[in-house]
């Protein structure tokens, strides 16, 4: 079992102080600024390659990883935890005998590396015995050495933990000035330092900074026994501090004046918001179920085209990879190849891993590929999937798609989903023209609950905020709304995107996939979009 | 090396702690080695082992707490992971709610190891995937799926002289089934501690069998419909359930176990009388370790009796804060049951649907532990005491508080695990009335 779970199970931790092995060690905080020189991190790959060619491999690239995070955790006006920590290695893989072998190790040697990189080649030997057919890879130019970093302002290892405390506890305070009865709040900062090597002559550093400010406001009623929340709107972003800065520009106000956020936040603006909508959620209406149309903010739309699409066009998933955990796929390779219908003209869907601020930005992918943007769905019709090297030739492609990626040197890499966002509308068109043509509807504002089968066909979604509509105005509040698609329909629903100037990405820090189940950061842009008759269920039970 | 006997793990735990200049400190050092392997399309796809061994130290300065985490145990190393776990402290703020470290206790030992386990070799592991590939073959189905094994130790070491040390194993099996032409689903899991009480020719029969056996799915109309959960289907809704037993919470006027007007439920009925669930480490059939992660000891502990909440989670810091004794959180989740087994319940009912499997759940309400999720991977209709034909999956909207109201009959408690969660569980296969289904799934 994956030691992260077993400790868990087993109640393996101290005081409530200690960390999950796989966040690597406890460092102190100026530990988080520094990197490592470029020349070591080159002696060390070399070695490991030089080792796995000597051993009978075809093929070798090695991860030299150094990943940072930091955590700062409040509730009302408490720090409840800060902890920085660091986990450093080198993971080998290699193609021997025509198959697959990996082995990584945390000792940061030449011999330890050249070690990983033999044992490496030991096991694609032994699996290449069971093994069908042998792995083919798309082929990739090297690039020789090369260096790639998120385009960030303010590196946020650098801000004193002070400040980000200082930060916190003023949300906090603001949230609970505004009718919060309770409220936490949270930063997560990520620095990647990655550096791979391959025999095919590439040698790329990269450095990749990401960052969420989670946060989450509670309101009581103590007489009635009802409570209700209202998580924040911000979007984890691969961005530096500057994504804090709430810079006007950045703020999107919807007709009845919810502020949402595009690549700057106002958290402290967001928390007071948010406890008065906690409140007021409170008192709302429970929705009447029944078909409305939905009109969906980017803030909400994110996770609904992570699941009903992201996910069903990994091509592991659909080949039958993923079968025992994560699930196969509605998508056959028959489906991309007849252009299914997957939604309406409206529905033009993109894979991009170099959109600026998004979390899947970076300039080579986790085996060497240089990252681009290309089309998955277009005019509505399924065109294309998403493939790394020992993919490709399965899509007649010549290349990867450039979407590997492990969250670990100690892990080994595999097809994960590159940003996958809705294109906006080609036709001027607000949220307010948007909302002024719908006469039964919903406009939802945020992500809820989620949840879709295991070939991503049923699904069934929540959200923050839910405001009825009737006869293009917005009228009121409303709770308990749910609702439930079959993915096909849902995206043929489409009957228009507003246009560019509405744009936003929200995403997710914590994708899983695999087994041992590893986690990635994905991002996924729209504005807002209007779906016509959805089955939308009410939520709120009895419990007597 | 990753696991260290309890007199090396005693040298350098001591070692640490009276290197420590801080109020107090406590280390912790843990050690594992994991393997695992994993298949699908009827191939090896991956196979691994990861050894690892960490210390971790805990400081207090007042109420400054700071930790950090080395993986070398010279020495030096020992002097460098202290210093900078006091460097952390001396910049944290003061946590209003630190607890100081818990006293010596006298933890008695549970059975959490079992060297069978421990001695799993890749040959094993390559062996089972291999089994259930052929079997598979034989039939013209097609699995995948992932074994994992386990072992570990734990350690810990604090300067009010407290010590623990205890070795733990594990093993946990999944395999997904399908026909060639996808139309057919089935899957079997299994979690043991003793890798010798494991057939995996026996779980991947019913696997296959539930594969075959799902080709050509019905659909029901969505509606209210009595269930037999099996107890990895259960496994889901109860486990998540158990995540908001907390007293705090429900004080604070945020949980399902919250009494309207203030207060918590604690000595409520909450559930049927027949449900009866305990926390138990020294259970032969889930031990857990005999202390909690904030290193209380762990003894039976009643949570719900006769369907009456008998204890709620309090932490050591709110316990003190409203006068209460604090509760060691739960190692395991037992439910009592009766005799029956899964087949004995489908003979006894007149109409209704077994679940195999529930997926992907999700919470929807807190207020009432409303969660959303699917069937999957043997989903059938039951009539006279008899399963009659395969369903399509289907989509639920159910909370496990109204579900455990809803009781027709339980059968005899396994062990199982859930598909996210990690808490080890006894639960007996149920036979519940209106359980709510909200929409079909065209998934198989």
């Amino acid at each position: 079992m994956h030691r992260r779970d077993f400790l868990a199970a087993t109640g393996l931790a101290l005081g409530g102080g200690v960390l999950p092995s796989f966040l690597g060690r406890a460092i102190a905080a100026e530990e988080l600024q520094s990197t490592i020189d470029v020349a070591v991190k080159k002696r060390l790959a070399d070695a490991a390659l030089n080792a796995a060619k000597s051993a009978g491999a075809t093929y070798c690239d090695v991860r030299v990883g150094r990943y940072m995070r930091q955590f700062v955790i409040t509730r009302e006006a408490n720090v409840q935890n800060v902890v920085n920590t660091e986990s450093l290695g080198t993971g080998v893989r290699v193609i021997a005998d025509g198959a697959w072998g990996f082995s990584a190790t945390n000792e940061m040697t030449p011999e330890a590396v050249a070690k990983a990189a033999q044992l490496a080649v030991a096991i694609a030997k032994a699996n290449a015995k069971t093994q069908t057919a042998p792995v083919q890879l798309a082929p990739t130019p090297g690039v020789g050495e090369v260096s790639w970093k998120t385009p960030i302002v303010k590196n946020a290892m650098t801000v004193p933990i002070k400040d980000k405390v200082d930060l916190l506890l003023g949300v906090n305070a603001a949230a609970q000035g505004a009718g919060a009865n309770f409220v936490n709040s949270m930063l997560f900062l990520v620095n990647e330092q990655k550096y791979f090597a391959s025999t095919d002559g590439s040698y790329i550093d990269q450095d990749v900074h990401r960052i969420w400010a989670p946060m989450t406001a509670t309101a009581i009623d103590k007489t009635s026994g009802k409570f209700r929340t209202r998580e924040g709107l911000s979007a984890p972003m691969g961005m530096g501090f500057e994504y804090l800065d709430g810079n006007a520009k950045d703020k999107f106000t919807s007709p009845n004046g919810v502020v949402n956020y595009g690549l700057s936040y106002d958290m402290k603006e967001d928390a007071i918001a948010a406890a008065k909508q906690a409140q007021a959620k409170l008192k709302a209406p429970s929705v009447k179920p029944g078909k409305y149309d939905l009109v969906l903010d980017p803030s909400h739309t994110w996770l609904t085209i992570h699941e009903s699409v992201g996910h069903p066009l990994e091509l592991d998933r659909v080949l039958g990879y993923e079968a025992n955990y994560a699930g196969t796929s509605f998508v056959t390779l028959d489906k991309v190849r007849e252009r299914f219908q997957y939604g309406s003209p409206s529905v033009n869907i993109v894979a991009d891993k170099l959109q600026t601020g998004s979390l899947g930005a970076v300039g080579y992918d986790d085996e060497g590929v240089k990252t681009k943007k290309w089309d998955l769905i277009r005019d509505g019709k399924l065109v294309d999937l998403e493939a790394i090297r020992d993919q490709a030739k399965l899509l007649g492609k010549s290349a990867s798609d450039g979407c590997c990626y492990a969250d670990s040197w100690s892990s080994v890499q595999f097809q994960r989903m590159p940003n996958v966002s809705l294109e906006p509308g080609k036709t001027k068109q607000s949220v307010a023209d948007m909302i002024g043509g719908v006469e039964n509807g919903i406009y939802i504002v945020g992500d809820g609950s989620f949840s879709i089968d295991q070939q991503r066909y049923n699904a069934q979604f929540g959200g923050q905020l839910f405001y009825e509509i009737k006869n293009g105005k917005i009228t009121q509040q409303i709770e308990d709304v749910a609702y439930q698609i079959r993915t096909p329909e849902f995206w043929n629903a489409c009957v228009g995107v507003c246009d560019a100037s509405d744009y936003r990405m929200g995403g997710s820090f914590f994708d899983g996939k695999g087994q041992p189940s590893q986690v990635s950061t994905v991002s996924h842009g729209s504005s807002t979009a209007r779906f016509n008759g959805i089955n939308v269920i009410n939520t709120a039970r009895s419990l007597g | 090396m990753a696991i260290f006997t309890e007199e090396q793990a005693r040298a350098i735990l001591t070692k640490c702690v009276a290197l420590s200049k801080a109020d107090e400190c406590t280390a912790e050092l843990t050690g594992s080695v994991d393997g695992n392997i994993r298949f699908a399309l009827n191939n090896i796809s991956t196979s691994g082992i990861v050894s690892n061994a960490d210390l971790a130290v805990q400081v207090a300065f007042g109420k400054r707490v700071g930790t950090a985490t080395i993986n070398a145990f010279d020495d030096a190393s020992l002097e460098r992971v202290v210093r900078r776990a006091e460097e952390l402290a001396r910049l944290a703020p003061e946590n209003p709610e630190f607890v100081p470290a818990v006293g010596k206790q006298a933890y008695r030992a549970t059975p959490t190891f079992s060297q069978t386990t421990a001695d799993i070799t890749p040959e094993y592991r390559a062996k089972v995937a291999g089994d259930s590939i052929a079997a598979c073959k034989a039939q013209k189905l097609i699995a995948a799926g992932f074994l994992q094994d386990g072992q570990s130790f734990v350690a810990f070491a604090n300067s009010k002289g407290n010590f623990g040390y205890q070795r733990a194993s594990g093993v946990d099996y999944t395999c997904t089934v399908r026909s060639e032409d996808g139309r057919g689903s089935g899957w079997v899991g299994r979690n043991v501690q003793d890798v010798g009480t494991f057939v995996p020719s026996t779980d991947i029969r019913t696997a296959a069998r539930k594969a075959a056996g799902s080709v050509d799915a019905r659909a029901l109309e969505p509606g209210k419909y009595t269930v037999i959960l099996e107890p990895a289907a259960a496994a889901g809704l109860i486990g998540f359930m158990f995540n908001f037993f907390g007293a705090r919470e429900a004080d604070e006027g945020r949980s399902f176990l919250s009494k309207k007007g203030g207060g918590n439920k604690l000595g409520e009925q909450v559930f049927d009388p027949r449900v009866n669930i305990y926390a138990d480490p020294n259970h032969p059939d889930v031990p857990a370790l005999p202390w909690d992660s904030e290193g209380l000891p762990r003894t039976r502990l009643q949570i719900v009796q006769n369907g009456k909440i008998a204890n709620l989670d309090y932490s050591r810091y709110w316990a003190q804060k409203q006068g209460k004794p604090a509760t060691p959180s739960p190692g395991n989740i037992i439910m009592e049951g009766g005799t029956k087994s899964t087949a004995d319940l489908v003979r006894g009912t007149q109409k209704g649907i077994l679940v195999t499997r529930t997926w992907y759940i999700r919470m929807v309400d807190p207020q009432t532990v409303l969660l959303t999720g699917l069937t999957r991977d043997g989903t059938f209709y039951i009539e006279n005491g008899e399963i009659k034909y395969p369903l399509k999956n289907f989509r639920f909207n159910e909370s496990p508080v109204i579900m455990l109201n809803n009781i027709d009959e339980l059968g005899k408690p396994v062990r199982v695990k859930g598909d996210e969660g990690d808490t080890i569980m006894m639960l007996p296969p149920m036979r519940l009335r209106d359980f709510t289904f909200t929409s079909l799934s065209d998934a198989v």
